[in-house]
């Protein structure tokens, strides 16, 4: 979700942005960059390689090299039985796949969107989320359902649905979201070495670009905790949920300066990072690419009111996306999109801040 | 046939048929000749649970001239809207129909506008076979205002209700049990007609086709379920993915034909042969044994999972086009110069539509607001910031 904006940032205009991109990545001592898509195939590549039990399965990740290519290359090094293709059938391939775990294996099953994962919800969630409570802990859920989520760039209504909120209200899951390269790496193998069942919500849009990682990153062991969000940059005035390092670059310029957090994980929500951050700032903008009825933002706006109500100075601003079904045409999407544009009137509003008007005298 | 109004107007057409006309001093003029003429399918049906219809079609020379007409047209369109794709005037998703015209043509040859068609995402032949003009396709296509969906649907939504259009689906079979519903409705409602529910050989594993199928043959519904088999899901061949690719044996219980889809004159009898079937005893399954030329989508090269020498084959042996064209030579119908004229006359016809279409404007914002509901009741919406972009639903 932060890059979202970062990427349509990107695509809108380069040489405002790359000042602000080589301030950001000096924050890292990092010497290499890699693409998020590197990060997923390698961290998938490591969690096969440590644990037999690890196998891939979903529609073209094999011979095709995955339609998005993350898991390219696997099938030639771990052979059929441990990467699948499987047939345009989701609801029996994600049963199948939940069945397995039930067995003792992990395997990760890819949606090639996640609006096809809408075919095998009941797997996911009566098969999957409630099995461990339904049982009273005898039949655990070791398995990883991920792939692309949200937006992307003129796919259509069909094609475009965050189900960060549908997923993240289920409990028996977990539901995690990476931002950069680190995140994806240490979050995925977080995902297959954990022993429940995880949601995986990857974006197609940041699966080409690149960002720096540390050699801690790099390394095989490495694995980032479930359930803690990460405070992208600190801030003073408002805080920002999930969204764009970009928003807090233009804001400094007004005097206002962000704290922005990359939550990582929507299921458990690091509630305390969040409230500890309002009550620094006192004052709270969540943003998220999918519906806001119900969505990820009003979790938070509700945990925030409840746990630090006294803290708030302006109420909660909630960014999202429009309450329509995605449209086609280019110049109505990008209405329907969170744009950095909406983050900073939010923002500015939060701070009682005008947006300013045409120059004056 | 409501393909000779695919120009902009009737007058196209008609000064499309004077120059050929003109053309025939030693021969009937073909443009308006229903004389019967019988031709072999290339192949017999193979059927399954039940007797196959003849392999002797009757058709006409205006009938075999529209069928090369109309798919020279659809050819040329889905290579214009490859270019426009590369030109990035086509955003998103993009699936190309060309090698599979003979199915559109053929089907609609068959049945009438009361009869309804849903398909999936591969989409803009079967709406342009159901009466959509060049324009309201390229225009939905780039994503302006005389788009077939004003835009907002895309290259994968493309619907034509007037005509018993239904799209136009994303997910991949989803469009079979709602296939199944228009057929129901049409015999609660006693019509008279039949539906015919088109996916791929991907879409053939699908349970919810099974489930969809079983309560048509419980209640006799007038179903026609059509598998475009073009022999790859996406980069997936068909003996990957199904352990019987005999998709017209699918049913089981529910009758089967095979039928060759690059032959217009076999669609078309196969696709009669269903109509009365489905009418009289619930649905069927044709096989349409089917190709693409183009890879999945834009996105894919379709040469990572299939050899360039497989498509260069079924394009010289098989091509729908060009077999009609053979047919209707080998029939003097017409002469060469005349059936390479109607292809230039498509092509520009095709290139207007174009044109036309990027003069169209893209949506006003508002209509990121319409059409959510049918019966909106006064309720709001709102845009990504819900305090400056906000609408009413009417």
């Amino acid at each position: 979700m932060l890059a979202i904006a970062r990427q349509r940032m990107l695509g809108q205009s380069f040489k405002k942005i790359l000042p602000a991109v080589s301030v950001l990545r000096s924050y890292s001592s990092a010497a290499k960059q890699i693409t998020v898509r590197e990060a997923l195939n390698s961290a998938l590549d490591e969690e096969m390689s440590a644990d037999p039990k690890v196998f891939l399965m979903g529609e073209e990740v094999g011979e095709y090299q995955g339609a998005y290519k993350i898991t390219k290359g696997l099938l030639e090094k771990y052979g059929p039985e441990r990467v699948l293709d499987t047939p345009i059938t989701e609801a029996g391939f994600t049963g199948i796949g939940v069945g397995a775990a039930y067995y003792g294996l992990k395997p990760v099953v890819e949606f090639m969107t996640f609006n096809f994962s809408m075919q095998a919800i009941d797997h996911i969630i009566n098969s999957a989320a409630k099995s461990n409570y339904m049982s009273a802990g005898q039949i655990s859920v070791p398995i990883v359902f991920r792939g692309p989520n949200g937006a992307a760039a003129g796919v259509g209504a069909q094609h475009s649905q965050c189900y960060a909120a549908w997923y993240a209200s289920c409990p028996g899951l977990k539901v995690l979201s990476p931002y950069n390269s680190e995140d994806a790496r240490g979050l995925l193998k977080a995902a297959i070495r954990d022993p429940d069942p995880v949601v995986f919500l990857e974006n197609e849009l940041l699966y080409g670009e690149s960002f720096p990682v540390s050699d801690e990153v790099l390394d095989s062991s490495f694995c980032l905790p479930i359930g803690k969000a990460k405070i992208e940059r600190e801030g003073k005035d408002v805080t920002i949920t999930a969204f764009s390092k970009m928003a807090a670059e233009m804001l400094e310029k007004d005097g206002i300066y962000a704290e922005v957090i990359n939550l990582r994980s929507i299921r458990p929500l690091d509630r305390s990072t969040i409230n500890a951050s309002v009550r620094k700032t006192n004052r709270l903008i969540t943003v998220e690419e999918g519906f806001p009825q119900h969505g990820v933002g009003a979790e938070i706006c509700a945990s925030v009111v409840e746990e630090s109500f006294s803290y708030l100075d302006a109420p909660v601003e909630r960014i999202a996306g429009a309450d329509v079904p995605m449209p086609y045409a280019a110049n109505l999407e990008r209405m329907a999109v969170p744009q950095v544009e909406d983050i900073v009137r939010a923002a500015k509003r939060a701070c009682y801040r005008s947006v300013p008007l045409a120059a004056t005298a | 046939m409501a393909l000779s109004h695919l120009g902009a107007s009737a007058s196209r057409s008609s000064s499309l048929l004077k120059p050929l006309s003109s053309a025939l001093s030693l021969r009937r003029p073909i443009s308006g000749d229903n004389s019967p003429l019988t031709v072999e399918t290339s192949v017999p049906f193979t059927s399954h649970q039940c007797e196959a219809p003849s392999r002797s079609v009757e058709t006409n020379p205006k009938e075999l001239l529209t069928f090369f007409r109309d798919m020279a047209l659809m050819r040329r369109m889905e290579i214009a809207a490859d270019s426009l794709y590369k030109a990035k005037l086509i955003r998103g998703f993009c699936h190309l129909y060309d090698g599979q015209e003979a199915v559109a043509v053929g089907m609609e040859a068959a049945i009438t506008k009361k009869d309804c068609i849903i398909t999936a995402y591969r989409d803009h032949c079967t709406f342009v076979s159901r009466g959509g003009t060049l324009l309201e396709v390229f225009a939905e296509l780039m994503g302006r205002q005389a788009g077939c969906s004003k835009g907002k649907g895309g290259s994968m939504h493309f619907y034509k209700k007037d005509s018993n259009f239904y799209g136009g689906h994303g997910i991949v079979g989803a469009q079979v049990p709602l296939g199944c519903g228009l057929a129901f409705a049409q015999k609660y409602s006693k019509d008279e007609t039949v539906t015919f529910a088109l996916y791929g050989d991907g879409a053939a594993n699908q349970g919810q086709l099974f489930e969809a199928l079983n309560i048509s043959a419980l209640w006799d519904l007038p179903a026609i379920l059509v598998c475009e088999n073009n022999h790859y899901g996406m980069g997936t061949a068909e003996w990957r993915a199904a352990k019987s690719p005999a998709y017209y044996k699918r049913g089981d219980y529910v009758p089967g034909l095979k039928v060759d889809g690059m032959d217009a004159l076999a669609v078309k009898q196969a696709c009669k042969f269903a109509k009365e079937h489905a009418l009289k005893n619930g649905p069927i399954i044709l096989e349409m044994d089917t190709y693409r030329y183009h890879g999945h989508s834009m996105s894919d090269p379709g040469s990572t999972y299939r050899t360039r020498d497989e498509i260069s084959g079924v394009r010289q042996e098989r091509d729908p086009i060009e077999r009609i064209r053979k047919l209707i030579l080998s029939h003097d119908l017409a002469t060469e110069k005349e059936l390479k004229d109607v292809e230039k006359e498509v092509r520009k016809e095709v290139d207007d539509a174009i044109a036309q279409a990027k003069e169209s404007p893209m949506p006003e914002p508002s209509e990121l607001f319409t059409n959510v509901y049918a019966k909106g009741l006064g309720v709001e919406s709102f845009g990504a910031d819900r305090k400056e972009v906000r609408a009413t639903l009417p």
